[in-house]
């Protein structure tokens, strides 16, 4: 597995992307060695700054997985972006009705309750997720629309439906943002305390685990041998009796489940409430966190971690430099992405 | 095979190197110790150079900066979660002073407080109840009242318009004074108002606020009241465009389209800000609600040679004696904060 997450490639993609975002901060006169040390203490300096960098780590590992998932069976899923705020949103709307309808329920604090509380939040939220991967599979797969098409407009009906909600149903009185009331102190995900106040939940471990759990479905089990087979050649796939619609739909479905729980730890840790214009585009940061890792789950969580990084040092850059901003690290994330990508297409069409 | 191995090896000894120079070189630049106290600003969404609202703010960290000589650092917010973060990453690096600005940041900004109570903080347009916190608030009320009577004193058809950024209180508030500014001077004006949306995109936004503002004009409003950061530069575009003319917000915005901005309504939170840095500085900061409005000269409207041929002294004498009148407390101006008042605003 350790050759699998740090195969070289990987590697040069990543200091090649690093070399021209440092190149750039010299043109633009800031000492590089000053910028790359700013990067790096922001990224895990303190327990405070690893833990930020964990917290923006965790929706990353969701979304990644997501494309991942899709990825694997040969097909984009831009649809992410959308899925996390409709999944995020009914695991909100869900957790606040049931705190109208069992009030104590909702401010208890027991162990047992807690968990309960996740596993209906995260039940919810992938299956309000994968319903909407389920949407865009079946199109693909029984009415030929294109997904990448399908799953983008997904996404603008995904963000009217939350504006709508949020501003007219669920509206919290005690604020002028657009964000729900705060959900039952149950409902609340589990913070470590040891990182010094950064909001890092137990989603993070979630993560973690879904990328384990997809790993095994794709090494070890028959639907995810299917779904490569349907990805990797679906003549042969269809040839030897697979349903490669089946596996499209059964795929966008699964990265629509894994997509919908990317926003709980944002929603769930923290402030307790879902805020609409949350997500900075985690669901689309999570096609390049997924082509860097090769749509490999394991690599995924690495490859997420090095983007929550750059995504957590960038905004120390604003506080540290006077000549570049956060604006960099768009440049270094883009150089990886060219850089990972374009030995993909050479890895490609050398097979 | 051996070439990459031989790549690897290359990149193993130029990290080295860097880690190395790295190493040196924070030496040299953790050296520097700064006896002058430290200001960070937290802009909203609209970015610090919407030449508005942020900008205002900017302005005043720029003045302090000048005649205080005290280190000030700013970050823009971009998403709406990234409040918390930026104000507690200032207060972590021993930042004397944080300023954020914008009222979507007083839920951040009372987190971050009460986690350090030895920091002192300020919040523009909202109220934190943190002893540590100033908060400061404007009477938009008042300074809309005074957009909304220099519209219908300039209008030919008594058609004035509004157009919002984002729709929540604050904004409805704007919209509120300049409806009762509008009717005071002529019972029978009709206003027009729009909203840009309902997100914090609202203030950065320029083809909507176009989009909206153009429509107006050809439903035959020719004057309009801009009140959304960013954006409003779309209005003065579709202003350029029709040949009307428009209201501009917070800073003082009569260059541009000169000639055609009648005036801007000044908001000065680049006063507020400096008095707030001089406080801290000279060891004089308190918390606690600070208000600015007509009466101390926090709202204002703005005369400069761009707009000094289309608001003519006749109206400026107008426009000042309704200052004066609510500076005095004899000309009381709808306020949407307040619940009375409340009852009576129809969108």
């Amino acid at each position: 597995m350790k050759a699998m997450l740090f195969r070289w490639p990987w590697l040069t993609a990543i200091l090649l992307g690093l070399l021209v975002g440092l190149g750039a901060a010299a043109v633009a006169g800031e000492n590089p060695a000053h910028v790359l040390l700013v990067l790096l203490k922001a990224a895990g300096g303190t327990p405070y700054d690893l833990g930020m960098t964990m917290v923006y780590t965790t929706p990353l590992i969701f979304t990644g997985l997501s494309v991942a998932v899709a990825y694997r069976a040969g097909l984009f899923n831009i649809g992410a972006e959308g899925q996390l705020v409709l999944g995020g949103l009914a695991a909100t709307a869900v957790a606040l009705r049931l705190g109208d309808l069992w009030p104590a329920f909702a401010g208890s604090s027991g162990v047992m309750g807690r968990i309960v509380a996740m596993l209906i939040c995260g039940l919810v939220a992938a299956a309000v997720g994968g319903s909407t991967g389920f949407v865009t599979g079946y199109l693909r797969a029984r009415r030929g629309s294109h997904e990448v098409v399908t799953s983008i407009m997904m996404n603008f009906l995904a963000m009217a439906l939350a504006s709508w909600l949020v501003i007219e149903k669920l509206h919290s009185v005690d604020t002028q943002n657009p964000e729900t009331r705060t959900v039952g102190n149950v409902f609340k995900a589990v913070e470590f305390s040891a990182f010094d106040g950064a909001p890092v939940t137990i989603w993070f471990l979630a993560g973690i685990a879904a990328a384990g759990l997809v790993a095994f479905l794709f090494d070890r089990t028959m639907i995810g041998f299917r779904i490569r087979a349907a990805g990797e050649n679906p003549v042969a796939a269809t040839v030897a009796g697979i349903d490669t619609g089946r596996q499209m739909i059964i795929a966008l479905t699964l990265a629509g489940a894994l997509a919908g729980l990317s926003g709980l730890g944002d929603i769930l840790g923290g402030a307790g409430r879902f805020r609409l214009g949350f997500s900075s585009d985690y669901g689309f940061t999570g096609i390049a966190v997924a082509l860097l890792a090769g749509g490999r789950p394991m690599a995924v969580v690495a490859s997420a971690l090095l983007f929550g990084a750059l995504h957590k040092g960038a905004l120390d850059l604003d506080f540290e430099t006077d000549h570049v901003t956060r604006d960099l690290a768009m440049i270094i994330q883009g150089c990886v992405i060219l850089f990972a990508t374009a030995r993909w297409f050479h890895g490609k069409k050398k097979s | 095979m051996t070439c990459k191995t031989a790549l690897s090896r290359t990149f193993i000894l130029a990290f080295m190197a860097i880690m190395t120079f790295l190493a040196a070189s924070d030496l040299l630049l953790g050296a520097e110790g700064l006896p002058k106290i430290r200001v960070g600003v937290v802009f909203d969404k609209g970015g610090r150079d919407d030449r508005s609202f942020n900008a205002s703010a900017w302005r005043g960290l720029d003045d302090a900066k000048k005649q205080l000589g005290i280190d000030g650092k700013f970050v823009e917010a971009m998403d709406d979660n990234a409040y918390e973060p930026a104000i507690r990453t200032f207060a972590r690096k021993k930042f004397d002073l944080i300023i954020a600005v914008g009222f979507g940041q007083a839920e951040a900004i009372s987190r971050v407080a009460a986690d350090f109570p030895d920091r002192r903080f300020a919040l523009v347009d909202a109220v934190s109840h943190l002893p540590n916190v100033r908060s400061l608030v404007f009477g938009d009320h008042e300074g809309a009242f005074l957009a909304g009577a220099a519209a219908v004193m300039k209008s030919a058809t008594g058609r004035v318009g509004f157009i919002g950024g984002m729709d929540v209180p604050l904004i409805r508030r704007f919209d509120m004074g300049f409806r009762a500014g509008a009717r005071h001077v002529r019972r029978d004006a009709t206003t027009i108002s729009n909203f840009i949306g309902v997100t914090a995109d609202s203030w950065n936004n320029p083809p909507k606020a176009k989009e909206l503002a153009l429509a107006q004009y050809n439903r035959g409003v020719d004057v309009i009241y801009v009140a959304a950061g960013a954006s409003g530069a779309g209005v003065f575009d579709a202003a350029g465009a029709k040949e009307k003319f428009a209201i501009g917000t917070d800073s003082n915005q009569n260059g541009m389209r000169p000639g055609l901005i009648l005036t801007s309504i000044l908001k000065r939170i680049d006063v507020a800000v400096l008095k707030t840095i001089t406080d801290a500085q000279a060891g004089k900061f308190t918390g606690g609600k600070v208000e600015f409005g007509v009466a101390n000269g926090g709202i204002d409207y703005a005369v400069d040679h761009h707009n000094a041929g289309v608001l003519t002294d006749d109206l400026r004498r107008k426009l000042d004696e309704l200052k004066s009148q609510i500076a005095a407390g004899t000309l009381k101006v709808p306020d949407y904060y307040v619940e009375a008042d409340r009852a009576t605003y129809k969108k």
